[in-house]
C-alpha cells in the first residue's frame, strides 16, 4: 500500500539508524569478519581481483537495472551472455576481432529488441518472456556450435586479449570498462529525458501515458540497453577465457538480479540506482571471494548470498516502515 | 448524557515530518452522535489528524481517548478493534479482490481449520451494499468499479464493526448528489446509534447541512471550534484563511477569438454518440452532466486515449487525427485527469519531476535535463498555485491531497496549451484555492487559451464557463450560454428530460 510506504521516512533510535544503513551496515560486517578471518582478504591485489572479477556481472547488472527501474524483469541476460561469448568468440578467427565484436554486439541488440518488443509494445509479462527467451536463447547457441565449444587460436597476439586481461594506468581494463559503463548509465538515468522517463513509467505506469511519455518505446530501449551491456560483459569474458563454453552464462541472471536487489533498487520500478546496483554488485563479489579465501564451496556461496539478500531486502523494507516487525503492509 | 461524553478526543497532538510541522499542540473531540466537521486548507493537517486517531501514524506528543479511555494505537486495524473506522481520502483498497474481501480486508470469517467461510462473507457483504443502495454486488472485482462505486466499497468497510467513532475524511469528493444523498443517510443512522462522526469535506454546503460542530485546523494548528447553527460560512472561510473569500467572478467576456477546436460526429462505442461542438481562443467552455454521462471519454477520445469510431477533430484550421497521448500534446493538448492518484502522479517522484514529465524532452541544455530550467518552472507553478511543500524535493506522495492536485494542474499548466482540458479540476481542493483556481482558468482563456472544464459540481460549472454544454448518457443534450443558463434547465439538461 503506498500510504504505509510514503508514511514513516522518519526513523528513531538505532534500530532506525541501524535498519536505513541495512545493506551498508551488512556490507560492513562482512567485510570486516572476512579481514579477521583471512589477511590476505583486504590487500590491494585481493580487492582489484574482486572487483575485475565482479566487472562482467557488475556490466550486466548495470543494464539490467534500467530495466527493473522501468518496472520489469530481465532473466534472459544469463543465456544472452552465453550466446554472444560464443559468437565473439567463434567469429574472432573467422572474421577478425573488431568485425566480430561490431557482428556481436548488432545480434545481442536484436535479441534485445526482442524481448523489446514483446515486453514494450505487445505487453506481455517481461517474468514470462525472459523466462522464455532464457532457454530459447540457449537452444539458438547449440544451434549455432552444434554443441561444439569454441575458442581463439592466436591467443597471444590478438588485440581481442586487452578486454579481459589488459591494463592501463596500472588498473585491469575489465575495471575501466565497468567504471564506464557505470558512469554513463548513470548519466543516462540521472540526468537525461530519457532516464526520467523510465521512472516515471516503472513508478506509474499510467500517470506516465497520461503525460505523453511512450511508454513502449521507453521500456523497449530498456532491453536494448540491457542487452547491450550484456554484449559488453560477453567481450570481457571472451577475451579473459579466451574460449567459450555453450553455457558459460548459466546462472548469471541470477547473480545480476541479486546484485540489483542487494543495492537496494525496488522490483517494482520506479526506484533505484545505477550507484546502488554498483555497491550491490561489490557487495556480492566481495561476499564470494572472502567464502573462497576461507576455503569453502562455490556452493556455499550461493546458500550465504541468498541469506544476504532475505537480510538486505527486509532491512530495507523495515526502513520504509519504520520499524523493524511490522502487522501491517 | 451518555455514559461518555466523547466518543473520541484528543490532546495536544504534535506530529512531525522531515521539514514539515504537520500538528502541532492539537485538541479535539467528538461527542457520540454528533457530526464533527473538520475543515481546513490543503494540508492544514486534517488527513494527518486522522491517520493519528486511526493509528497509521503515531503521534510524537499527545494523547488519544476513545470513549475517556487512554488508547495507544499501534495500527489500523487495532484501532478499529477498538470502535475507530478512518475512511480515506486517497483510496486505499486491494484492487484485484473482491468486494466483499475488500470490505472485510484483515477480518474475513472464519470457518473450522480457519477456512474462509465465503457463503457468510458474500451474505454480510451483500447487507452492507443493500444499506448503501449500491448497485454492484460482492463479488464485482474492485478495479471494475469506478471512482465513486470505490469510495461506496471505501465507505461500507466502516459498516463492518461496532464502530464508536468513524471518520470520514473528503468521501463525498467524488460522489455524484444520489451517492452523496444515500452518504448522509448512513451518516444519520450511524448518528442515531451514538456513534461520533468526523466529516472532512471542502465543501461548505454540506458541512453547514449535516454537521453540529466545526473545528477548524490551520498550518498544523488548532484554531477554534464552532457550533454549526451559530456561525456562518464567511466567519468559518476566515477562521481557515485568514480572510474573507472575493468570489466575485471576472466579468463574462463574450469571445470573439477564432475557433482552436472544433469536432463533428465523435462517436466512441457505446460512451458517446454524434458530440460535435468548438471552442474559441478565449472562452471557457463547461461540460456538465452526471457522473457516466461521456464527459470524461470525451476528453480522453480528445488526447488519444481512446479509438474513436467516427468523427472530425479540427484543430486550428486542420483536421487531425489523434492517435496518442504523446501526439495530442505534441498537438498542443493538455489533460488534467481526474484521478490524480492513477492518472495524475508519479507518487514515488519529486514534486518537481512531476510537473515538468510531460516536457521534459525540451527542457534540455545538451542531452542533459537542465536543472535550473526545470527549477524554474516549478518555482514559477507554487507560486501561481500556492502549492504548499517544503521544498521541490518532497516526494508527491507526501503531500496533502489538495496540493497533489494542484501539482497535476500546473504540470500541464506549464505547457501552455492551445487547448487545456481539466477534468474535476478542484476535486479535493479547498475554498480558497478553489477561487483562485477559477480565476486563473477565466485568467488562461483570458490570455488566449481555449479551456474546456468537465465538472459534477453545479456551482463550479456556472462560475467559470462562459457556454455550457449538457450531456446525458453519451450524448449532448443542450448547450447554453452563461446569460441564458440557469439552475433548473441545467439540471433537467442532463437528467435527460428536456
Ligand atoms: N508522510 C508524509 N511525509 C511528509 N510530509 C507529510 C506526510 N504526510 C503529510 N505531510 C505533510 O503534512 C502536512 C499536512 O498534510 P495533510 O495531508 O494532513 O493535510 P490536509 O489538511 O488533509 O490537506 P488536504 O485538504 O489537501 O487533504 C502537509 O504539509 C503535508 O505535506
Ligand atoms: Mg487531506
Amino acid at each position: 500500500m503506498a500510504e504505509a510506504t510514503l508514511t514513516s521516512n522518519r526513523l528513531k533510535g538505532l534500530g532506525g539508524t541501524l535498519a536505513k544503513q541495512g545493506i551498508l551496515i551488512a556490507f560492513i560486517v562482512f567485510m570486516i569478519g572476512f579481514a579477521l578471518f583471512s589477511e590476505k582478504f583486504l590487500t590491494s591485489g585481493n580487492v582489484m581481483t574482486v572487483i575485475r572479477q565482479a566487472a562482467i556481472v557488475g556490466v550486466m547488472a548495470i543494464g539490467v537495472t534500467v530495466v527493473v527501474i522501468g518496472g520489469n524483469l530481465d532473466l534472459s541476460v544469463g543465456s544472452m551472455l552465453s550466446f554472444s561469448t560464443v559468437l565473439v568468440v567463434d567469429l574472432h578467427d573467422k572474421i577478425g576481432p573488431g568485425e566480430a565484436i561490431a557482428v556481436m554486439l548488432v545480434a545481442t541488440l536484436v535479441l534485445g529488441a526482442l524481448n523489446g518488443f514483446l515486453i514494450g509494445y505487445l505487453r506481455l509479462n517481461s517474468l514470462i518472456v525472459t523466462l522464455g527467451m532464457l532457454s530459447a536463447i540457449q537452444g539458438l547457441t547449440l544451434i549455432y556450435t552444434g554443441g561444439q565449444n569454441v575458442d581463439i587460436s592466436h591467443q597471444d597476439t590478438t588485440w581481442f586479449a586487452v578486454f579481459g586481461r589488459g591494463q592501463v594506468f596500472g588498473l585491469p581494463v575489465p575495471i575501466l570498462i565497468f567504471a564506464v559503463v557505470a558512469v554513463i548509465v548513470h548519466v543516462v538515468l540521472a540526468y537525461t529525458p530519457y532516464g526520467r522517463r523510465v521512472y516515471a513509467v516503472g513508478g506509474n505506469p499510467m500517470a506516465a501515458v497520461f503525460s505523453g511519455i511512450r511508454r513502449n518505446r521507453v521500456v523497449a530501449c530498456s532491453y536494448l540497453i540491457s542487452a547491450f551491456c550484456t554484449g559488453i560483459a560477453a567481450v570481457i569474458l571472451g577475451s579473459r577465457v579466451m574460449g567459450s563454453q555453450n553455457n558459460v552464462g548459466q546462472g548469471y541472471e541470477l547473480l545480476v538480479l541479486a546484485a540489483v536487489i542487494l543495492g537496494g533498487t525496488s522490483l517494482l520500478g520506479g526506484s533505484g540506482s545505477v550507484l546502488k546496483t554498483v555497491i550491490g554488485v561489490l557487495i556480492l563479489g566481495f561476499i564470494q571471494n572472502g567464502l573462497l579465501l576461507l576455503g569453502y564451496a562455490y556452493y556455499v556461496q550461493w546458500l550465504v548470498t541468498w541469506v544476504v539478500i532475505i537480510l538486505a531486502v527486509w532491512l530495507d523494507v523495515a526502513a520504509k516502515r519504520g520499524r523493524l516487525f511490522s502487522p501491517i503492509a | 448524557m451518555n455514559a461518555f461524553d466523547t466518543a473520541l478526543r484528543v490532546q495536544g497532538i504534535v506530529k512531525t515530518f522531515p521539514a514539515v510541522r504537520a500538528l502541532d499542540d492539537v485538541s479535539f473531540d467528538v461527542r457520540p452522535g454528533e457530526v464533527h466537521a473538520l475543515l481546513g486548507e490543503n494540508g492544514a493537517g486534517k488527513s494527518t489528524l486522522m491517520k493519528v486517531l486511526a493509528g497509521m501514524h503515531r503521534p510524537d506528543q499527545g494523547r488519544i481517548f476513545i470513549s475517556e479511555e487512554p488508547a495507544i494505537l499501534h495500527s489500523p486495524l487495532e484501532a478499529k478493534r477498538l470502535g475507530v473506522v478512518l475512511i480515506h481520502q486517497e483510496l486505499s483498497l486491494a484492487e484485484q479482490m473482491s468486494v466483499a474481501e475488500n470490505i472485510f480486508l484483515g477480518e474475513l470469517p472464519r470457518k473450522n481449520f480457519g477456512m474462509v467461510d465465503w457463503k457468510k462473507l458474500y451474505a454480510d457483504a451483500e447487507a452492507i451494499l443493500q444499506r448503501l443502495n449500491c448497485d454492484f454486488g460482492p463479488q464485482t472485482r474492485v478495479e471494475d468499479l469506478s471512482i465513486a462505486k470505490k469510495q461506496m466499497v471505501e465507505i461500507a468497510r466502516a459498516l463492518t464493526v461496532e464502530a464508536k467513532a468513524v471518520i470520514f475524511d473528503e468521501p463525498t469528493a467524488s460522489l455524484t448528489d444520489q451517492e452523496k444523498e444515500v452518504l448522509f443517510d448512513v451518516i444519520r443512522d450511524l448518528q442515531a446509534q451514538g456513534v461520533g462522526i468526523v466529516y472532512i469535506s471542502h465543501r461548505m454546503e454540506e458541512i453547514f447541512r449535516i454537521s453540529n460542530r466545526i473545528s477548524v485546523l490551520r498550518d498544523g494548528t488548532y484554531r477554534g471550534t464552532l457550533e454549526t447553527v451559530d456561525t456562518n460560512e464567511d466567519e468559518v472561510t476566515r477562521l481557515m484563511i485568514g480572510r474573507s473569500l472575493d468570489t466575485s467572478r471576472g466579468g463574462k467576456v463574450v469571445s470573439t477569438g477564432p475557433v482552436v477546436l472544433k469536432v463533428e460526429n465523435l462517436s466512441c462505442g457505446d460512451l458517446f454518440e454524434n458530440v460535435s461542438f468548438s471552442v474559441q481562443a478565449g472562452e471557457v467552455l463547461g461540460f456538465y452532466g452526471l457522473v457516466g454521462a461521456g464527459r470524461t471519454a470525451i476528453a480522453e477520445a480528445l488526447f488519444g486515449l481512446r479509438r474513436l469510431s467516427q468523427g472530425k477533430v479540427v484543430l486550428n484550421g486542420q483536421e487531425i487525427t489523434i492517435t496518442s497521448p504523446r501526439h495530442a500534446v505534441e498537438q498542443g493538448l493538455a489533460l488534467v485527469p481526474e484521478s490524480r492518484k492513477e492518472q495524475g502522479l508519479v507518487l514515488g517522484m519529486s514534486c518537481r519531476d512531476n510537473m515538468t514529465l510531460p516536457q521534459i524532452g525540451n527542457l534540455t541544455t545538451g542531452p542533459f535535463v537542465s536543472n535550473g530550467g526545470e527549477i524554474a518552472i516549478f518555482d514559477r507553478y507554487r507560486d501561481l498555485l500556492s502549492i504548499k511543500t517544503p521544498g521541490w524535493r518532497q516526494l508527491v506522495g507526501n503531500l496533502s491531497g489538495g496540493n497533489q492536485q494542484k501539482i497535476v494542474i500546473g504540470k500541464w499548466l506549464a505547457m501552455r496549451p492551445k487547448v487545456l482540458i481539466v477534468d474535476e479540476p478542484t476535486r479535493g481542493i479547498d475554498v480558497g484555492s478553489k477561487a483562485e483556481i477559477h480565476n486563473l482558468l477565466r485568467e488562461l482563456a483570458a490570455d488566449g487559451y481555449a479551456v474546456i472544464v468537465i465538472s459534477s459540481e453545479m456551482p463550479e460549472i456556472l462560475s467559470v464557463s462562459d457556454r455550457i454544454i449538457a450531456m446525458y448518457r453519451g450524448e449532448i443534450t443542450r448547450e447554453f450560454t452563461a446569460d441564458e443558463v440557469t439552475e433548473d434547465n441545467l439540471v433537467q439538461a442532463i437528467s435527460g428530460l428536456s
